[in-house]
């Protein structure tokens, strides 16, 4: 009833109305590409299993691209865009493609903006004329403005106030950025957000809403003769305009671990997260990203992985055991790691256990056998790619605006394919630095003490 | 395991899930498929894609868990892939991920099953492993132990989350004692009681053919599928005789909850009494309900909560036929201050939409919203296979998705204004605020939830 988001990839993305952005395993979705002269990056993946076509547009800009004093504009941006632009009134954007039986929606990462619309095939042409149509004529007035930013605060108590868990892992982000703009939330800050301005606003989208600063996907039931001409009708008469480099802020060398504790009466049960930093696939040691997602799996890739047989299964000290990794990232990635002790398990002992299996991992290495067992489960998984309409799109849309080509997506499985066990622990030694990550605990409220 | 409130469980189930994700007949067709031992399956064979989805459902659910023994469902769900026949948990789930095959079962209110998805070429595997589960769970000590010590860990965190909290709230006042009024997921105390013998009787009880439906999608054909719907399913039980328990009123008469969490943020959730899925005038409700508070961006309530005033970031409104009872239901979210303005205008929303019904505009675009996003739904044939179980469940015909749209054409301002008044009662909406509200008086003291 209420937007649903995973708790892992919470902080990622924040949307319109409900976070749409899934990071999905790549795979061959055989996308045809060309690009207009004004620099629109487009792609188009056919599938002819419905008549129906999903449109996304990606803009190459997101939160960590807001302006010093500004956190959560890129949001609120993506949210004014629905308030009105050229001859489309408040509102009428999303109600025009309902009446044609559409679906649409939009959501914001610290990287990308993306908007969105599934229609039946023979609209594709309405929603590329509205979408067209807000990239370049977007029209905001003052009275739409103040309620908005009202909703991007309710979105905010929503999603993170309201939610001890999204607060720890908020601070945590600040605690392991001390200086690249991840440390910001996505949705911003609420002093900063109450004084967000349409003048603001418009200034953001005037500097990166551009068809040379975006992609244009087009999947599902078209084919990319169709969809060059309704580009070339819609896209290709927007001007380019002059897009400054996204340069962001570096992080220092960390020395010191950080430790972040956020106890919350509305918290009953402990939990243990640890956020490392890491590579990503355009940042960093970039040739420890497929390793990385190989290692993912071992440690956490089901109820035989590691963390899981050892933790919940063998030791009884958990009710859940997790690592993650998120190499799609502009800059920096994250690999995080945690847990849930079982209620009678002190946090302190499932923290010395996942250091204990860290330990492991990085004096014993990892299998042959691991290996190849995890590269055949990420592998298979790329097989059901071709499942779903939207998946490709967002695979596609999320490299493209992360710094990946359609290659790099296209040959995934065959990368994940040569990683090597050498390799998996050249990646594990590569990250799992203590100096280089922020441990959260999530704890009750101390009761207080009765005298 | 399905963890969400009765309450907000069947809005997903019905309103959403069956009439929206229907199909017209030129791009689906569906064949009934009856096996040597006479099982039945509805199959929409799709070569697009190596895949095969399957899914299936007992009528009966949690609502048939014994006093006592709630939650009984719920874990059987939680159970069955935690070995099966000669395979202990682990042995079990390194079957499954190393043939990339996914298993999953839940429970509902009114309805218990599952999915399981493949690849074509792992389909021996995927079709067994779902055999085993079904038909030889083992139930080992050490599995039970895991599965109720993580439920009861996750009822301790449920306890604290303000949308269970005002789900459990409202489901108790409406239903009382009845299984309705329950939670599906049991308490920690009836968790706790639960025994390996009462696992083993419910799948006896329960998992018996004259109680099933079954939907398959993808790349298999009925000669194929007929031996494998008799190996999973041929050898269940014939019957356990008709499900017996009385159609319930629901008590909800106006009454204002508050249930005191400091939280910044309340969480409103609200409901009356609604129609049955067999209703003549369901189909009136259904859009009525979509203009009124069931479309995305685009409804009445989003317009005057969200869009003109910033009251929240989201508010929506679902029809919850159950079974045997049935609910008009709702949620919106505000900050503690403003909280009694929203329930004030969802208040008068409901009056006028009782008095004055809808505009023929609105009307018009929610009729070609309905009709035309059949289709923008069917992302995968998961999703498909799910729709098949839905309209089995329901009774709705296997020629169902070609009558779909010409119910919701024949739908008339007048019908609309007739159902509205038969329907609506703004003196008998009922609101629980879980939080901290200004404005708002509480009518009545909240029932005793068991965590």
């Amino acid at each position: 009833m209420f937007p649903r988001l995973n708790l892992a990839r919470a902080a990622f993305a924040v949307g319109l109305l409900i976070a749409a952005s899934q990071p999905v395993a790549a795979a061959v979705f055989d996308p045809k590409t060309f690009t207009l002269p004004n620099g629109l990056e487009v792609v188009v993946i056919e599938n002819h299993r419905l008549p129906v076509v999903t449109q996304m547009v990606w803009y190459k800009v997101g939160s960590a691209d807001d302006p010093q004093g500004q956190s959560g504009v890129a949001h609120f941006l993506e949210h004014l865009m629905f308030r009105g632009s050229g001859s489309i009134a408040p509102g009428e954007f999303s109600r025009i493609v309902a009446r044609n039986g559409g679906r649409d929606n939009a959501f914001t990462s610290w990287d990308y903006t993306a908007y969105h619309q599934t229609v039946a095939a023979d609209r594709l042409e309405l929603v590329m004329k509205l979408e067209s149509d807000r990239m370049a004529n977007l029209a905001i007035t003052e009275e739409v403005v103040t309620p908005e930013r009202q909703v991007i605060i309710e979105e905010r108590r929503s999603r993170t106030d309201n939610n001890p868990a999204a607060l720890l892992n908020e601070q945590m982000n600040a605690s392991l950025f001390l200086n690249h703009p991840y440390r910001i939330p996505v949705i911003g800050w609420q002093h900063e957000m109450a004084t967000l301005t349409q003048a603001g606003a418009l200034d953001f989208y005037r500097r990166h809403y551009a068809p040379n600063n975006a992609i244009l996907i087009v999947s599902g039931d078209v084919t990319v003769e169709q969809v060059r001409g309704l580009a070339a009708k819609y896209y290709a008469p927007i001007p380019r305009r002059d897009i400054a480099p996204r340069t962001r802020l570096r992080e220092p060398l960390h020395v010191a671990a950080r430790r972040v504790v956020l106890e919350s009466d509305r918290v009953r049960e402990p939990r243990l997260t640890r956020e490392y930093l890491a590579p990503s696939y355009t940042t960093g040691d970039t040739q420890y990203a497929y390793a990385l997602q190989v290692l993912e799996t071992i440690l956490s890739g089901g109820a035989t992985s590691r963390l899981h047989k050892k933790l919940v299964e063998d030791d009884k000290l958990a009710v859940s055991a997790y690592a993650s990794y998120e190499p799609s990232a502009l800059d920096y990635g994250t690999l995080s790691i945690g847990g849930q002790p079982r209620s009678d398990v002190p946090l302190s002992k499932l923290e010395e256990a996942i250091d204990l299996e860290i330990a492991r991992l990085l004096k014993d290495g990892v299998t042959a056998d691991e290996v190849t067992r995890a590269k055949n489960q990420l592998v298979s998984s790329s097989d059901y790619a071709r499942d779903s309409l939207r998946r490709g799109a967002m695979a596609i849309g999320t490299a493209l605006a992360t710094g990946q080509t359609v290659a790099d997506v296209e040959s995934w499985p065959e990368r994940i394919g040569a990683v090597t066990p050498e390799q998996v622990n050249a990646a594990a030694r590569n990250v799992f630095n203590i100096v280089n990550s922020v441990t959260g605990a999530l704890l009750p409220a101390p009761r207080p003490s009765r005298s | 395991m399905r963890r969400i409130s009765p309450v907000i469980a069947a809005a997903a189930l019905y309103a959403g899930a069956i009439l929206s994700f229907a199909a017209p007949a030129h791009a689906v067709a569906i064949e009934r498929v009856v096996s040597a031992k006479g099982v039945e399956a509805w199959l929409v064979q799709d070569r697009s894609v190596p895949v095969i989805a399957l899914q299936f459902a007992f009528h009966g659910g949690s609502a048939l868990d014994p006093v006592g023994k709630e939650g009984l469902s719920n874990i059987v769900t939680g159970l069955l892939d935690e070995g099966a026949g000669n395979f202990d948990s682990q042995e079990f789930q390194r079957r499954r991920e190393d043939s990339s095959v996914s298993l999953g079962f839940d429970s509902s209110v009114d309805s218990v099953g599952g999915n399981m998805r493949t690849l074509k070429r792992n389909a021996e595997t995927g079709f067994d492993l779902l055999r085993l589960a079904l038909n030889a769970p083992r139930f080992d000590a050490s599995a039970v132990e895991k599965v109720k010590t993580q439920t009861r860990a996750w009822l301790s965190g449920a306890a604290e989350n303000p949308r269970r909290i005002a789900g459990r709230v409202l489901s108790r006042t409406a239903f009382g004692d009845d299984p309705y009024g329950r939670s599906a997921e049991g308490t920690r105390r009836s968790v706790e009681n639960l025994t390996t013998a009462d696992f083993q009787a419910y799948v006896k009880q329960h998992f018996v053919r004259d109680r099933l439906v079954i939907g398959v999608v993808g790349d298999i054909t009925p000669e194929e599928l007929k031996p494998r719907l008799d190996a999973v399913f041929g050898d269940l039980p014939a019957s356990a005789g008709p499900i017996s328990l009385p159609m319930v009123t629901p008590a909800l008469a106006g009454q204002v909850f508050v249930i005191d969490k400091k939280l910044p943020q309340s969480v409103v959730t609200f409901g009356q009494a609604g129609l049955s899925r067999k209703d003549p005038d369901y189909y009136i409700a259904y859009v009525m309900n979509q203009a009124f508070g069931g479309g995305g961006l685009t409804s009445r309530l989003m317009e005057e909560v969200r869009e003109k005033r910033g009251l929240a970031y989201g508010v929506n409104t679902s029809l919850a036929p159950y079974d045997r009872a049935a609910l008009i239901t709702g949620g919106v979210a505000t900050q503690n201050d403003r909280v009694g303005e929203s329930i004030d205008i969802i208040r008068k929303e409901w009056a006028k939409l009782r008095d004055e019904g809808l505009t023929e505009e609105e009307l018009a675009d929610t009729k070609t919203y309905l009709t035309g996003s059949f289709l923008t739904n069917i992302d995968s044939t998961a999703r498909m296979a799910s729709l098949l179980v839905g309209i089995q469940l329901e009774e709705l015909g296997i020629d169902y998705m070609d009558k779909r749209n010409s119910f919701i054409e024949a739908v008339t301002l007048a019908d609309v204004r007739r159902v509205a008044q038969r329907l609506l009662d703004p003196t008998k909406l009922t609101f629980v605020v879980v939080g901290q509200p200004k404005g708002v008086t509480a009518t009545a003291t909240a029932p005793q939830i068991e965590d």
